[in-house]
């Protein structure tokens, strides 16, 4: 099962003719991802030769979708362009967009994000995120393949990085499906949809949560476990000791009617029973203990 | 700041009156000359809260705008120093309104948030008379057209006789936060004159840093006076560092992982007279030598640093490519680098990571297995 990709995901890559669509296509391939086709429309009927194979070019994401059924993109696109790649894929019914891009503009994800939820087809994760990986199966996104394995915990996580260290620390239990949602202010898949997903997951038996300040994300997570996860979940929270940010106007801590540090993420989190640990180290001693007792 | 939100305001026709800035308090003279001779002087700074400070203050003719501004240049407003002042014309003002758009986490759309209770904090409004602060969402694919002006201008109760005037300043607004890319346009307070007019008597623009591209008028904006110098060499290498008071310099990879690891000294601190950390240092994906190199030459030009602590997870580098970065970044850096370095590299490839560093030998650098560990290592030495 896993969520949201699995080994039979067929993956077009949106940018895969530029510098870092290229790396990492051949890091996908390597890492056993079905990847069918790029997007390319100043290239389309070429093909890029890469380790493993040769992958077709196509003018445009209905095409892509025509010719091979593609059910997940994955967009590198920069960021002046990265609003138009996505509202193309959700024209094209693309049912997994996954937006790899850093620095794109808040507008435009703003509007890139109520575009896909007015047509009501297509889930967005990200921007400026590493991906998803459900480990042995296949792997959409930046994330190291070969970190961990095929397991039974689920993790979703705002930061990249902590997204691998989590990985590797619980790398002897393995991951049904890793999850970097991203840090940007408006991301298209919530810490709560992926609460939800792997709460629904046969194959996940337990679920880390990684968050890290600003917002009320983790907050209304926390709320979102008290009444619908039964499954043992185990938190992280990131920026303790950050100064504050700022990103952070005045106007918006009143909107969201907390203040996003990180110690509120923590209490709302362990008021619903969600065990936190201090470091990442100690989140996946907390998780391991769980685990052995399952 | 103040005079550049005006400045935004302006472009988009949003009734404000500009002003003059001056940086010397000689220069306050002829401008409060030109200003009528009465004037508000106002601290220009990027924070909140500068009446309560001392850095607005009346002036009554040119010769006290001189003495005003002499008096406000210089001054240190919650750590922020004041290197201009606006000479202001006075105002008659009637009513204060407040006003603002920006961009709501949560609902993931944008939001205006209104009161005809302005001039104060609005915070503290929310907190005292919530039913006096109007909260309207605003769907990103429509945006504020003539009917959601005229939802905002009702829902904030504007006074009838300023109601039309109030839904063309909305508007106006309306195109400064989309056209300027902004995540909040803030008016506060936005006032009713004598007259019966409209004015933004001061404001806040937040631009988003990412939509730099498209807008190359935005450079101007930054305050490079007013940055820290090792924040400002550092974004001048492309490097993403903010300084702190601490003296355990941190070097990571990824926003994530950088802020882990300033948690996990702070508390490791503890234990080691309480020492903290000196700065947040991401130095992104790639861990190059020459990245590592630059990394390293700001956080040991930084006098408070006792110790650094490296803390890096291989993931699409491997942990070779990054020892193999350290080692040539510490050759490139020479006698410069005279701190101790307390590293710590997981993910692919560590067991030839900590070879390379092993084999360097390097006097300066320790090899920590764990992250807790070696933050626990650099702290230790920053208390000695």
């Amino acid at each position: 099962m896993a969520i949201f990709l699995n080994e039979s995901s067929k993956v077009i890559v949106q940018g895969m003719t530029g510098s870092e669509g290229k790396k990492h296509t051949q890091r996908m391939l390597t890492s056993g991802t079905n990847i069918v086709g790029g997007v390319n429309p100043k290239k389309a009927g070429q093909s890029v030769d890469f380790d493993g194979g040769s992958v077709p070019v196509f003018g445009s994401v209905q095409e892509a979708i025509d010719a091979t059924g593609a059910d997940v993109s994955v967009v590198f696109v920069p960021p002046a362009g990265t609003k138009g790649a996505v509202i193309e894929a959700v024209d094209a019914g693309m049912p997994l967009v996954v937006v790899i891009t850093e620095g794109v503009p808040v507008h435009d994800t703003a509007e890139l994000f109520s575009y896909a939820q007015a047509k009501g087809t297509t889930r967005v994760i990200g921007p400026n995120c590493p991906g998803l990986i459900s480990p042995g199966k296949s792997n959409a996104g930046i994330i190291p393949a070969d970190i961990t394995k095929g397991g039974r915990v689920g993790l979703v996580s705002k930061s990249g990085t902590l997204t691998y260290q989590m990985m590797y620390e619980l790398r002897d239990f393995g991951f049904s499906s890793a999850v970097g949602i991203g840090g940007d202010p408006i991301i298209g898949t919530t810490h709560i949809d992926c609460l939800q997903a792997f709460q629904d997951d046969p194959e996940t038996d337990a679920i880390v949560m990684i968050g890290e300040i600003g917002g009320d994300a983790e907050e209304r997570a926390a709320a979102y476990i008290k009444d619908n996860v039964t499954k043992p979940v185990v938190g992280y929270v990131a920026g303790f000791t950050a100064p504050e940010g700022k990103t952070m106007g005045h106007a918006g801590a009143i909107v969201s009617g907390s203040s996003g540090t990180a110690q509120a993420k923590k209490e709302a989190l362990e008021e619903v029973g969600v065990k936190v640990g201090k470091t990442p180290s100690e989140t996946a001693q907390l998780m391991r203990d769980i685990l052995q007792n399952l | 700041m103040e005079y550049q939100a005006k400045e935004l305001f302006a472009k988009h026709d949003v009734p404000v009156t500009l002003g003059t800035v001056v940086e010397k308090a000689e220069d306050a003279s002829a401008a409060a000359e030109a200003l009528g001779g009465r004037v508000v002087v106002k601290a220009q700074v990027k924070i909140g809260g500068r009446g309560k400070a001392g850095g607005v203050k009346l002036a009554e003719n040119p010769d006290e705008a001189v003495a005003r501004a002499n008096d406000i240049l210089g001054m240190d407003i919650k750590g922020h120093t004041v290197h201009r002042v606006l000479l202001a014309p006075t105002a008659d003002i009637a009513e204060e309104y407040y006003f603002s758009f920006l961009v709501d986490r949560a609902n993931r759309n944008y939001l205006c948030i209104a009161s005809i209770e302005g001039g104060v904090e609005i915070e503290e409004v929310a907190r005292t008379n919530p039913d006096a602060v109007a909260k309207v969402a605003i769907d990103p694919q429509t945006g504020v057209d003539d009917a959601k002006a005229a939802e905002i201008v009702s829902a904030t109760r504007f006074p009838a006789e300023v109601a039309d005037e109030a839904k063309d300043v909305v508007k106006k607004l309306w195109d400064v936060f989309i056209k300027e890319d902004a995540s909040l346009v803030e008016v506060n307070p936005l006032v009713r004159l004598g007259d019966g007019h409209l004015e933004a008597l001061d404001g806040k623009v937040t631009l988003d840093e990412n939509a730099e591209f498209r807008h190359e008028d935005h450079a101007k904006f930054e305050d490079k006076a007013a940055a820290d110098p090792l924040e400002q060499q550092a974004k001048e290498k492309g490097l993403n560092y903010v300084k702190l008071d601490g003296s355990v310099g941190i070097i990571g990879n990824g926003a994530g992982l950088v802020m882990s690891t300033l948690d996990v000294v702070a508390y490791a601190g503890e234990a080691h007279s309480g020492v903290k950390p000196a700065n947040f240092l991401d130095i992104g994906g790639g861990a190059s030598a020459e990245v590592m190199a630059n990394g390293l030459h700001i956080i040991l030009g930084d006098p408070q640093v006792k110790s650094v602590f490296v803390n890096v997870f291989g993931g699409i580098t491997a942990c070779d490519e990054v020892a193999n970065g350290i080692v040539h970044a510490l050759e490139l850096l020479g006698d410069e680098a005279n701190k101790p370095l307390v590293v710590r590299l997981d993910g692919n490839n560590v067991e030839e990571g900590r070879r390379i560093l092993n084999d360097a030998n390097h006097p300066l650098v320790t090899l920590a297995e764990t992250m807790d560990g070696g933050a626990d290592r650099a702290a230790e030495l920053a208390a000695q």
